[in-house]
């Protein structure tokens, strides 16, 4: 570690603050219909998309009917999307000829992006054509983040309405973070990368005559408006296999330095946004800080055992002063490395411009331990802010009482049926991961599809299993997931843990919305401050590590002790 | 649930056409226009032929030029299409070596690759980068220690004084912006060009 | 049934001796299955049980590892029936006393009615009477059941029921109509109509509750539940999918292990004292002589955000003090003193008091030499509302205004001007006029007034710290009102209130969202108090009022309200607190157990045995008896409730966070070492 490092990881997360308030007060005004500078140019877009498809926008929907919508609406998507992958051969912009992908590969695929996870069983450029990667793939990027976004506004209005019994209208919120928010963000952040270096163009492959004499052909295509809305919409699923660590997906340090921000910017503008909605800023702010000590510990932590090296590599004469280099790219130095790793994780995004599955084990830890707590750091667009607040909920009420008052957050009770609701919703991503992981851990065809032995091979099934459950998508690679029993899995693993969890987590803002605000007074439990902050961080820490500590006992804390010990498997 | 459908397949289709088509081809065209060196992928032509891509690693092997990282791409066998074979810095399917840091398989190669430089170069100890495979296996860097210690090889391969060789690695070694962004790293194909016009001049 | 059970000790011998017998019957699961994370505890019991039975039979195995685990399991069960156990028999204890005032009385049920006491009655065992039948109740009775005065007026000893000696007056109409089973009437007569059947009188509605027969969970303890249960079933995850993920390494988990690391993972602790800290938490309020007709509204006490309250008996002492005499023209101001001093020395009454004590410190008046044998006092009565004495020839009497004139057959016109102007200027500022005549002269009047309580405004400053705003609600006019108020330093005041008033205050109020909480004693607070989310009824209160509200006061004393308020707060405090410590405790219990589990197949973990425990058997018996004996150590917290202080939220957090937070985080890693330790000096394991 180096303080040059740590000040370029506290200048990126400041770059991050300056413009996520902007934006998150704006896309604040755009969930509430006001009129925004853009409008003269995409009103007549957004009013005839509402009139082709029927949508009165200032019709308002309950929690079943606004869910209803937005399943309705993920599962065209995902319909769409798999007709598309199947018939690839058939559609145009396919310079490179590639077939129809394969059944389980293409429902695993679908489910991928339309539940925002972006899980790639494939690798993009030896599997996908053009057109797939731009009508199938970058329009899914859009729409699941819309959809995140939209889901995380009606949950917002719960806590800022009193006794309401509708949440807004999912078409109108879909189109307008759509059209006002993720389509001008991606635009400009689009032809910043291709200025670094990010190709954009429709040829499929480009055949060079290396200085040897050999011949290389290079994969190429329209990677900078996909990289732009893969990094703005916590996606993650790269144009490549190697991902943002291929050099045309993130070309130099500074094209990774607009990675890392483009990642975290629209995520960490929904807090904002949330304090604007509820009319309270401070509550967005705290949200904020717990999510972001938490994810800068995380950043500390792979920085730290990274920078440290390998040192079973140092005992065969590797030099440990550039840290441990297996699965990383010389250009973008291991602060900015760290910071893409636990960021992605942190977030649901899921890029990596590292291989995780060479990471140290406590540098694997941190981004398995992140995808585990929730996704909620500060998680995927608008996935993180619901499931951040989902969290504050059980904090306030188990913490709550402490004050001696029946909990409320926002003003709104906390009561039996929120519970309920919340222990459902909680309950997903255990049973998920912990629950597929169990069952690929004995059986012998899954566990035919490891790249390590010992215990990384278990992390790597665990990680699979986190990271579509988390709907994260990143992976401790080499496992061999394009299998039927992977594809399958994960794919229902990430199905859970989109749907399963948002659809209680909305019957919790349909219930709290219609609830009556009770009034702040100095009796009532501070949800803002440095107290609640710690507070809210134990229990994510505390409800994450109880949950899933056996585990990872099993997998990297005991790989760090094995190879601290010299063992190697 | 039914009236949902209309709005659910309107929506889509729509954004599928201003999204999925307008959109990456209206970025296309202001990238072509506006930068086409970047939008085609920073190309380097030597002669009217395509050298290859100032961004992707080469997978160089003889003496005569420096090596770039290890690389763990692969590709598919031309005898068995199931199986893959070894196939460095293929530009057709990027990817890394997927192994933990306790892996026998990794211990084994660095460990090869690592009495081979420093027999080569007489080190004690090598650069991490010289036995690591990058993440992508197209790392187009290698850092300015791994280059010095190829400098005395390349030097007897071209008939250079080394000197000459570590001016064109200082020359060329890329350094750390602002003492904050990035890593001094030297450009292995820009270096080996560069090489090629040292030697040819 | 007050005073003497509110010094009731915390261990009493009989309690637990019951406790410890209760503590095993209610190991019947059908019972248990109502308390999940202990009904796991049992079930996982059984199953090592029947482990260590087969290891026995079958000579395989650790069974004397499996045997200790399995009765630390079955001790952890039953030390969360017994926390339960014992909140209930102390809830019986008072239920028992209770009963003895019951014993079946003869009523005198009416037959034909004439009117007066001429009616005809026969005797009837007070459990046949049915509601609505009327019976005759005269001096020496015991009220065969709850009912409404319908004619007479009598004094009656309520001590059954308020554990308060002193008689009270019932009579028909008005506020003072409703009468108790089981209370006696002193004097006089009365006829009553009964409103409650045996078996759903007041009196069997309190053992109910004390007894804990009628308890539902309440609405947090329900959300508590669902809480605990939802970690229960996540542990359950975290544990089965232990065996699998233990499999990859080929380790096999005995599942007696797993199933105690299961069991020191899901919240015992809190699990089992969850249902204690709700009895107690209604036992507390009992002590208070509060009872709650359910535990929704003990919870709702602690979310108050206003308090509404009666001005008299509240905030001012209820009995107005004498603070000046004025005398009318042609008697002295000390003569008027004088003799006001006479006709009051029987009166033991506040009221009486006062007019003494200012006598003689204003006039410095001596003690009157009369002769108290040749003296014949009269005693204030409900129908004459005069007092006083005759002594040497002299008729002196005090009383309200116009029973004094009356007295000396006087109209209001016919009184001096000066006596009816001050009479409406007392009046006028809240005040109480009494008239004072010597022998059928008119001597003055005493200025009763209300004094306010002298630690009440430091009571409302704690209650705005705890974020409770105070409303005064008085009949006074808004400039009495207004200076009372601000003497009293409530927040706000409903001046020349009207039942409708308080009605539409509180409906203001929680349409604003706010919790409100209130006493009221009349018929026509019914509507108020059935509105309130905390309707507090006085037991000296009419029927009517006494079903509308959510508690009853056994003490008619308004000021109870605040203490109400601190027992819910309690009540929640002590859940929460107790909740937090449970599953912080889970930390140390990781660290103990995880390491003894993989030991075989990667010693390399005994890295996180950082508290050094002796043996991976002794860390897992070590945890599981730690598990076990902090309920049991928990218990007298649970029962009397976690310290409360009216500070603002942030300080309680601040506080109870550093205590059960971080305290549940540090004490387990102490108590597990200290168990181990003794665990392995006597061998056992």
């Amino acid at each position: 570690m180096s303080l040059n490092g740590w000040v370029l990881i506290a200048l990126v997360f400041l770059a991050v603050l300056v413009v996520a308030r902007p934006i998150g007060i704006y896309a604040a005004r755009v969930l509430n219909g006001e009129r925004t500078p853009l409008t003269p140019v995409l009103g007549p877009i957004e009013t005839g998309l509402y009139c082709l498809a029927g949508v009165d926008p200032a019709r308002e929907q309950t929690w079943r009917a606004y869910t209803l919508a937005m399943l309705v609406f993920s599962a065209a998507g995902f319909l769409l999307l798999y007709a598309i992958l199947r018939l690839q051969a058939f559609l145009p912009l396919n310079p490179q000829g590639f077939g129809g992908v394969a059944p389980d590969l293409a429902f695993n695929t679908s489910l991928s992006f339309v539940t925002n996870t972006n899980w790639q069983a494939y690798g993009g450029e030896t599997t996908m054509s053009h057109f797939v990667q731009m009508a199938g793939l970058t329009l899914h990027n859009f729409l699941s983040a819309a959809t995140g976004i939209a889901l995380a506004a009606a949950v917002t209005r719960a806590f800022a309405r009193s006794g309401s019994g509708t949440l807004g209208n999912f078409w109108a919120d879909l189109t307008r973070v759509t059209l006002y928010v993720l389509l001008p963000l991606s635009l400009i952040v689009a032809l910043m990368f291709v200025t670094l270096g990010v190709p954009q163009t429709l040829v499929g492959a480009i055949d060079a005559t290396t200085l040897e004499g050999a011949k290389q052909t290079l994969s190429i295509g329209p990677v900078a408006s996909q990289e732009a809305i893969k990094m703005l919409g916590t996606n993650g699923g790269g144009f490549f296999n190697a991902n943002s660590a291929h050099p045309f997906e993130n070309p130099d340090a500074w094209a990774n330095l607009l990675q890392i921000w483009a990642m975290l910017v629209v995520s960490a503008a929904l807090p904002f946004m949330f304090g604007e909605m509820v009319g309270n800023e401070r509550q967005g702010h705290t949200l904020l800080w717990a999510m972001g000590l938490l994810l800068i510990a995380g950043v500390g932590i792979v920085y730290w055992a990274e920078t440290r090296g390998n040192p079973l590599l140092t005992a065969l004469g590797v030099d440990p002063a550039s840290g441990n280099m297996e699965g990383k790219e010389v250009r973008f130095g291991q602060a900015m490395t760290a910071m893409f790793v636990a960021v992605t994780t942190g977030l649901s995004c899921g890029a990596v411009n590292a291989m995780h599955n060479s990471l140290t084990p406590l540098g694997g830890l941190v981004p398995l331990f992140l995808i585990q707590l929730g996704e909620i750091l500060p998680g995927g667009v608008g996935s993180g802010l619901y499931g951040i607040l989902v969290m504050a909920i059980l904090t306030v009420f188990i913490a709550g009482l402490m004050v001696g008052r029946t909990p409320e957050y926002l003003g709104k009770k906390i009561e039996a049926r929120e519970m309920k609701l919340a222990m459902l919703a909680v309950l997903i991503l255990p049973l998920a991961i912990l629950g597929f992981t169990a069952v690929a851990a004995v059986l012998p065809s899954a566990l035919a599809s490891l790249a390590n032995a010992g215990p990384r091979g278990l992390t790597e099934l665990l990680y699979a299993y986190s990271s579509a459950a988390g709907n994260n998508g990143s992976a401790f690679a080499g496992l061999n997931a394009n299998t039927p029993w992977f594809n399958t899995t994960l794919g229902i693993a990430m199905l859970l843990g989109r749907f399963a969890y948002v659809v209680p987590v909305m019957a919790i803002a349909g219930s709290l919305a219609a609830k009556t605000k009770v009034a702040p007074s100095t009796g009532t439990f501070p949800t803002t401050g440095p107290l609640f902050i710690g507070l809210l961080v134990g229990v994510i820490v505390i409800l994450g590590g109880l949950q899933y500590f056996p585990a990872l006992a099993l997998g990297p804390i005991v790989e760090h002790f094995l190879m601290l010990d010299g063992k190697s498997f | 649930m039914f009236t949902h459908i209309r709005p659910a397949v309107v929506t889509l289709l729509l954004f599928t056409v201003l999204i999925g088509i307008i959109y990456p081809l209206a970025v296309t065209g202001v990238a072509q226009l506006a930068l086409p060196k970047q939008a085609n992928g920073s190309m380097i032509e030597r002669d009217g032929k395509v050298l290859g891509s100032a961004l992707i690693g080469q997978n160089f092997v003889t003496d005569k030029y420096f090596h770039g990282r290890p690389s763990a791409t692969s590709a598919p066998d031309p005898k068995d299409d199931t199986k893959t074979i070894d196939a460095p810095y293929n530009a057709a399917n990027s990817s890394g070596s997927n192994l933990g840091p306790i892996s026998k398989k990794l211990l084994e190669r660095v460990k090869g690759d690592a009495d081979a430089l420093k027999g080569e170069s007489g080190l004690a100890t090598v650069p991490a980068d010289s036995v690591t495979t990058s993440a992508s296996g197209l790392d187009p860097h290698i850092s300015p220690a791994f280059a010095k210690a190829q400098a005395g090889r390349i030097a007897k391969a071209r008939n250079l004084p080394e000197d000459r060789v570590r001016g064109l690695i200082a020359e060329l070694t890329e350094h750390v912006a602002f003492g904050l962004v990035g890593e001094e790293r030297v450009n292995v194909l820009l270096l080996n060009l560069a090489l090629d016009r040292l030697t040819s001049t | 049934m007050s005073s003497k059970l509110a010094a009731q000790p915390l261990c009493d011998g009989a309690i637990l001796a019951q406790a410890t017998r209760d503590a095993i019957t209610k190991l019947d699961p059908r019972q248990l299955v109502r308390n999940p994370v202990i009904f796991v505890t049992e079930v996982v019991a059984a199953l090592v049980t029947a482990l260590f039975i087969r290891e026995v039979v079958l000579g395989i195995g650790t069974p004397m590892f499996s045997g200790q685990i399995a009765t630390w399991l079955w001790f952890t069960v039953l030390f969360a029936n017994f926390a339960e156990a014992v909140a209930e028999g102390r809830g019986k204890a008072q239920a028992d006393a209770l009963r003895k005032t019951r014993a079946d009385t003869q009523a005198k049920l009416l037959v034909g009615l004439h009117g007066g006491r001429d009616d005809v009655w026969c005797p009837r065992s007070a459990s046949e009477l049915v509601v609505g039948d009327l019976v005759l109740v005269e001096a020496g009775d015991i009220i065969p059941a709850d009912g409404e005065v319908i004619e007479g007026i009598a004094s009656v000893n309520e001590s059954a029921v308020t554990g308060e000696s002193a008689p009270v007056i019932r009579e028909s109409g008005g506020d003072r109509s409703a009468v108790t089973g089981g209370t006696v009437v002193l004097s006089d007569w009365i006829k009553v109509r009964v409103t409650a059947a045996q078996g759903s009188s007041f009196l069997d509605r309190m053992i109910a509750l004390v007894e804990g027969a009628a308890r539902q969970k309440t609405p947090n303890e329900l959300a508590l539940s669902i809480l605990l249960s939802g970690l229960t079933l996540i542990f359950l995850i975290a544990v089965v999918t232990l065996y699998g993920l233990a499999g990859y390494s080929g380790t096999i988990v005995p599942v007696t292990v797993l199933v105690a690391l299961l069991v020191t993972l899901i919240p015992t602790t809190i699990g089992g004292l969850l249902s204690a800290i709700g009895i107690a938490g209604m036992d507390r309020l009992i002590r208070f002589n509060v009872v709650a007709t359910s535990g929704r509204a003990v919870e709702a006490a602690g979310d108050v955000d206003t308090l509404l309250l009666d001005k008299t008996g509240t905030i001012t002492y209820g009995n107005r003090l004498a603070t000046q005499f004025i005398a009318v023209p042609g008697a002295g101001e000390r003569e008027l003193a004088e003799f006001a001093l006479l006709a009051s020395l029987a009166d033991e009454t506040p009221e009486g008091r006062s007019i003494v004590a200012l006598a003689k410190s204003k006039y410095g008046l001596p003690d009157p030499q009369i002769d108290r044998a040749k003296a014949a006092f009269v005693a204030f009565s409900a129908a004459t509302r005069l007092s006083g004495v005759d002594v040497n020839g002299r008729v002196v009497r005090k009383g309200a205004v116009d029973a004094v004139l009356k007295h000396l057959a006087l109209t209001n016109e016919q009184a001096p001007f000066e006596f009816r102007q001050a009479v409406e200027r007392i009046a006028q500022t809240g005040g109480t006029p009494l008239g004072v005549s010597r022998d059928g002269r008119l001597l003055g009047v005493i200025h009763l007034k209300d004094v306010v309580k002298p630690d009440i405004k430091e009571r409302f400053a704690a209650l705005r710290a705890m974020g409770i705003k105070t409303v005064m609600v008085t009949g006074d006019n808004p400039i009495t009102a207004a200076a009372i108020a601000s003497e009293a330093g409530v927040d706000d005041f409903i001046a020349e209130a009207t039942p409708q008033d308080k009605l539409a205050y509180i409906r203001a109020e929680q349409a604003k969202g706010r919790l409100i909480a209130m006493c009221g004693d009349g018929t026509n607070d019914a509507p108020a108090l059935a509105q309130a989310d905390v309707g507090v009824a006085m037991q000296t209160g009419t029927q009517a009022a006494r079903e509308a509200g959510n508690m009853v006061d056994l003490d008619s004393n308004p000021t109870k309200l605040i203490e109400v308020v601190e027992i819910g707060k309690q009540l929640l405090m002590t859940r929460g607190s107790l909740t937090t410590f449970s599953i912080a405790n889970d930390v140390a219990k990781y660290f103990a157990i995880i390491p003894a589990l993989f030991v075989t197949t990667y010693p390399e973990l005994n890295a996180l045995n950082v508290m050094g425990l002796a043996s991976p058997q002794s860390a897992i018996l070590s945890a599981v008896i730690f598990n076990a004996l902090i309920i049991v150590a928990l218990i007298p917290l649970a029962l009397t409730g976690i310290a409360y202080r009216p500070v603002g939220a942030a300080a309680l957090l601040q506080r109870n966070l550093l205590i059960y937070g971080l305290g549940g985080l540090i004490v387990p890693f102490i108590g597990i070492k200290l168990i181990d330790l003794i665990v392995a000096a006597l061998r056992l394991a």
